[in-house]
């Protein structure tokens, strides 16, 4: 299982072993990861799991789809060019290591 | 009421508003006990994948959790599930549970959710004849899927609302063969345009269901053990089926509230803050009828509308009303398209089209539909057009509204009608 840190705005960080085919997004809200509302409960419809990803995440990562694309034009804090969508992101053991920030606000 | 900083809140519901409610409240500063009492043996879970990646087999059990148990418990919040409210004592503030026990409250939510409908037909209660709401009943139909899978044996929906069409859409990806009987002229004929409803026809039909509309159902066949093997129409045509799904709506668990000397109609009845007439007593999500200025009720079952509320629930128990008023918005998965619906298009006059609805079903189509009302924008639908959707909301919001020339044409920027800041 790949390990993934989570770290939120205020710099609290939580480690989780992430099962492979987990959302991030799934994996961060069970385990009381509170800078992820995740309120469709993972089907890229309310863009509550903007997250920030860092290099290693980046490489593994396939490009957003059109759907996501249009989530993070109106996600609720700053989009940069790491913005990501926790749900839409799978785990897999190739992310073993990364980190993800979570922005301040989500709504 | 005062803001009640300390104290013993009670939840009855563990569902999405209970579990929004306790977590809003924390976060709002309470710091007195909090009980949510679940009557399902589970924990709080994710709905919306029950009737869609769930079902289709595309994820496990475990990620239908919404919060594990020792999460809540960190927050200091008490879930105890299996637990039956059997009434609400308004006058000694206590909550009666099954069994004899007795929970006093100084602030009580009412997130008791919905059931599912079932039909007046004969053979209904066969075992093979399953509603799908809760995470119990998702497991009954994916388990009778595979026994249909094994044994060639066709599917059949009643209702061609969202959970019947999305069952169906999961049923025929699997392979199964499918028939929806809707008793209605069309598929979503509460909350689509016509011109929306034919589309999701033609989408259904084309992926291989068999559809049925204006179906009259006259009996369910069982065979000796009592089992559903034929659903049996009025005209004299017969389904055979080694499944009946019936997807024919909800009604509000609203009768502990009612029972209770609440006022309910169709749902418990809140205001925008889902204050009941009770000062100690708010409720949330799929139970509540919510009273508009105009004295009319609404009733919205949706995620949006359950952690809206919850957060209002919070709100007032602590004394700090926060209306609900946002546009409502609602989405359904079907195959690979998704649809957001935004605001209400009940009682639209006039509609405009944006983008291309591909008469073949292209893959590619994507199109909104801008219902109008006395030439007033009042509700979008969005066909995989996430950017129309989230744009809408903006727009109805606002309360500002495009002309139907400038919604239909594309190369109009609706986004330059939304107030800056």
């Amino acid at each position: 299982m790949p390990n993934i840190t989570f770290i939120e705005a205020n710099g609290q960080s939580t480690t989780l072993d992430v099962p492979e085919g987990w959302s991030l997004m799934q994996a961060a809200t069970a385990n009381g990861v509170e800078g992820i509302l995740g309120e469709c409960g993972g089907s890229c419809a309310c863009a509550t799991c903007h997250c920030y990803v860092d290099d290693l995440m980046a490489k593994v990562l396939a490009a957003p789809a059109q759907g996501e694309l249009d989530m993070l034009e109106n996600v609720a804090d700053e989009r940069r060019p790491n913005s990501r969508l926790a749900c839409q992101i799978k785990a897999s053991a190739a992310m073993d290591g990364a980190t993800v920030r979570l922005p301040a606000t989500q709504e | 009421m005062s803001a009640a900083v300390e104290g013993h809140i009670v939840i009855i519901g563990a569902g999405q508003a209970g579990t929004q409610t306790a977590e809003a409240l924390r976060s709002g500063g309470y710091t007195g006990a909090i009980t949510m009492l679940g009557d399902e043996p589970h924990g709080p879970y994710h709905r919306p994948p029950l009737s869609k990646a769930w079902l289709a087999g595309e994820m496990g059990e475990a990620q239908l959790v919404m919060r594990a148990p020792e999460m809540l418990a960190k927050k200091g919040i008490t879930l105890r599930t299996g637990v039956t409210v059997e009434a609400i004592d308004r006058a000694a503030q206590k909550v009666k549970l099954a069994g004899g026990e007795a929970l006093a409250y100084t602030g009580l939510v009412l997130a008791t959710g919905s059931t599912p409908r079932s039909l007046p037909l004969p053979g209904i209660g066969a075992p093979n004849v399953l509603p799908l709401r809760s995470k119990d009943d998702a497991s009954a139909i994916a388990a009778r899927l595979t026994t249909c899978a094994e044994r060639s044996l066709p599917v059949l929906v009643i209702g061609g609302g969202f959970i019947g069409l999305e069952v169906a859409a999961t049923a025929r990806k699997k392979g199964l063969a499918v028939t929806v009987l809707e008793a209605a002229p069309r598929l979503l004929g509460r909350v689509l345009a016509p011109l929306l409803s034919d589309w999701y026809a033609a989408l259904h039909r084309e992926h291989g269901v068999n559809l049925v509309l204006d179906a009259r159902i006259a009996s369910i066949e069982t065979d000796a053990a009592g089992e559903a093997i034929a659903v049996l129409m009025t005209d004299g045509s017969r389904h055979p089926c080694g499944l009946v799904v019936l997807g024919v709506g909800v009604a509000a668990n609203d009768q502990l509230a009612a029972a209770a000397g609440l006022a309910c109609d169709r749902g418990i009845v809140v205001d925008d803050c889902t204050r009941t007439a009770d000062p100690l007593i708010v409720a949330a999500g799929d139970c509540t009828a919510r009273q508009l200025a105009d004295g009319s009720l609404l009733r919205l079952e949706s995620v949006q509308n359950a952690t809206e509320q919850g957060k209002s629930a919070a709100a007032a128990l602590l004394g700090q009303p926060r209306p609900f008023t946002a546009t409502p918005w609602f989405w359904s998965d079907q195959y690979d398209r998704k649809l957001q619906m935004a605001g209400l298009s009940g009682g639209a006059d006039a509609w405009a089209v944006r983008g291309d609805m591909g008469g073949d079903m292209a893959a590619g189509a994507a199109f909104s539909i801008y219902h109008f009302r006395a030439g007033k924008l009042i509700a979008v639908d969005s066909v995989n057009s996430a950017k129309d959707h989230l744009q809408a909301r903006k727009l109805l919001d606002a309360g500002v509204s495009p002309t139907p020339e400038q919604a239909a044409d594309g190369g109009f920027d609706l986004g330059t009608l939304i107030p800056k800041g």
